[in-house]
């Protein structure tokens, strides 16, 4: 039942509603990262402790409603196909490590797939929650209040000196690590971002490209999050990295300016020629993909393209994933039948959104 | 403005950080900005596996006294996990939460590095487990308020803050007894 719409919907139903600034911010995500103090941790957990954690867990949670998040579903990462698994990495609901690497993993998702809470994986426990936009604060009281829930179920290994403990001694302390995925095509155009990136880095944040290996980033989607876990209250942390995300918003928004002052007709012209390309090619590499949908939607939020929904992004970014493009072909593909499955299936968007803005 | 790392060039990057109303400014130089990254933890170089064996085979902590060290750090083993403490520093990752205590002060540089110079917890206290840490942070915040409030010659505010004192120290006093 949900599995095969947690499976078969590429846009999340939290994904819907419109966050804030969220012409630049995509999406929040606040992760809290939680042992019980009776297990060892998963990954040297002899398969025993792993099952039974997984068997109390699921106990606890199965059919359990969570605020107004409605009933809480609890997947075993067992039961899942590959394809069903990649799927699942590709929305951000489940880690890579989970799908692959886990003894008796799990994911417990609510309705809306807003929350995610992950069974031993690295640690016992992952608590994710996702918002549309820039929510920051929101985001750490949503996380926290789940946290409260949870604790009310499950005894934490928690340390007078060093805090939660987790398995990885990057994520002791608090075990948060708060991010925001931000679109910054016009940073990445002028070129700014490269001497950014390190100013942000030094104050103790983590920039990577959120699709795509290394540090090229597919789409010019960015996540910031913040890299020490320990020695500073939640609040704090979520502060420093809302003060610094306020500013690249700034950059990004001086930047499209100073496009549009500079260079407006090159860039009317390269948005609507992406547009083009979308609406129009047969066989489409993820690459080329992510670059045109980034021109298409700074196209949007700059008024230069009138009519398409802004969620087209976020949303074919997802839907152009190789397991997602297998999800709906149901069955494998090689690479070249997926750039003519991802071809098609955008020509078809684009003329959906054609057809609904006359 | 100058470029605060390296004084010569002009600072071309400039980003402040306000945590509870403190500002903190920093004003980089193109040069000095990418120089910093390729150093910073968690820019793409980084990896917690290179951290850790780097700290073991590193001169930088264990420079002094290092074979009765090398002595100490292989007997060294968290007795509900068996995980050593080698063994930690190669998988860059504890057996379980018992570890954190059985490398004790060891930890301290590893933590330091990772968490810019911190290594104890100031962030949230979990309800149940952590009962006697709040009521322990609470008491130290009144003692505080209490000395403010002296020093102001608010005497009858300093009053009322050292009954919540007791009270608060009663509680945990006859908690520490029925434990
Ligand atoms: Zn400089
Ligand atoms: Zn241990």
């Amino acid at each position: 039942m949900s599995l095969e719409r947690f499976i078969s919907e590429a846009i999340s139903p939290w994904m819907k509603r419109e966050g804030a600034e969220s012409d630049i911010v995509l999406s929040t995500r606040v992760r809290l990262a939680r042992n019980l103090d009776q297990y060892p941790f998963p990954i040297i957990a002899p398969e025993e402790s792993s099952y039974a954690l997984f068997q109390y867990l699921q106990k606890e949670f199965q059919d359990q409603e969570y605020a107004d998040k409605g009933k809480l579903e609890v997947i075993p990462v067992d039961d899942l196909s590959q394809n069903e698994k990649r799927v699942l990495v590709e929305k951000h609901l489940i880690s890579p490590h989970l799908a692959e690497k886990s003894n008796y993993g799990a994911v417990v998702l609510s309705e809306d797939e807003a929350v995610s809470l992950m069974v031993n994986e690295e640690d016992h426990l992952r608590l994710q929650c996702l918002f549309p936009g820039l929510e920051l604060r929101e985001g750490l009281t949503f996380a926290s209040y789940l946290d409260d829930w949870l604790e009310g179920k499950v005894t934490y290994a928690f340390d007078e000196k060093r805090g939660y403990l987790t398995s990885c001694p990057t994520n002791v302390g608090t075990g948060m690590r708060a991010s925001v995925m931000m679109h910054l095509p016009a940073l990445v155009m002028t070129q700014q971002l490269n001497r950014i990136l390190p100013a942000v880095n030094q104050l103790g944040l983590v920039v990577r490209g959120i699709y795509g290996e290394g540090s090229e980033a597919l789409g010019n989607l960015f996540q910031i999050s913040n890299q020490m876990t320990l020695g500073k209250t939640e609040e704090d942390i979520v502060e420093e990295l809302q003060g610094v995300v306020q500013q690249l918003i700034q950059h990004e928004r001086a930047a499209r300016e100073q496009i549009l002052e500079s260079s407006k007709v090159k860039l009317l012209d390269k948005v609507n020629r992406s547009y083009g390309l979308l609406s129009h090619s047969y066989v489409m590499e993820s690459k080329e993909a992510a670059q045109l949908l980034s021109d298409v939607r700074l196209g949007i939020d700059l008024e230069l393209i009138q009519g398409v929904s802004k969620n087209i992004l976020s949303e074919l970014m997802i839907l152009t994933q190789p397991g997602m493009l297998q999800q709906y072909a149901g069955k494998g593909l090689t690479p070249d039948q997926r750039d003519e499955r991802r071809a098609a299936l955008i020509r078809e968007r684009m003329q959906l959104e054609q057809g609904s803005s006359d | 403005m100058l470029c605060q790392e390296c004084q010569k060039n002009s600072a071309t990057l400039h980003f402040t950080k306000i945590v509870n109303g403190k500002k903190t400014e920093t004003h980089l130089c193109d040069y000095c900005a990418k120089e910093k990254g390729d150093h910073v933890p968690g820019s793409n170089s980084y990896s917690i596996h290179e951290l850790l064996s780097g700290l073991l085979n590193g001169e930088d902590f264990f420079s002094n006294q290092q074979t009765s060290r090398q002595m100490k750090k292989k007997s060294l083993h968290c007795p509900n996990c068996q995980m050593t403490y080698e063994k930690f520093t190669k998988l860059g990752r504890f057996g379980c939460s018992k570890c954190y205590q059985a490398f004790g002060e060891r930890l301290d540089p590893i933590l330091k590095r990772v968490h810019s110079g911190n290594t104890v917890h100031a962030g949230k206290i979990p309800k149940r487990v952590g009962s006697h840490l709040q009521a322990q942070r609470e008491i130290e915040d009144l003692k505080k308020d209490m000395q403010r409030y002296i020093e102001n010659e608010e005497f009858e505010k300093a009053a009322e803050v050292r009954d919540r004192l007791r009270s608060l120290q009663g509680n945990e006093v006859d908690k520490g007894e029925g434990s």
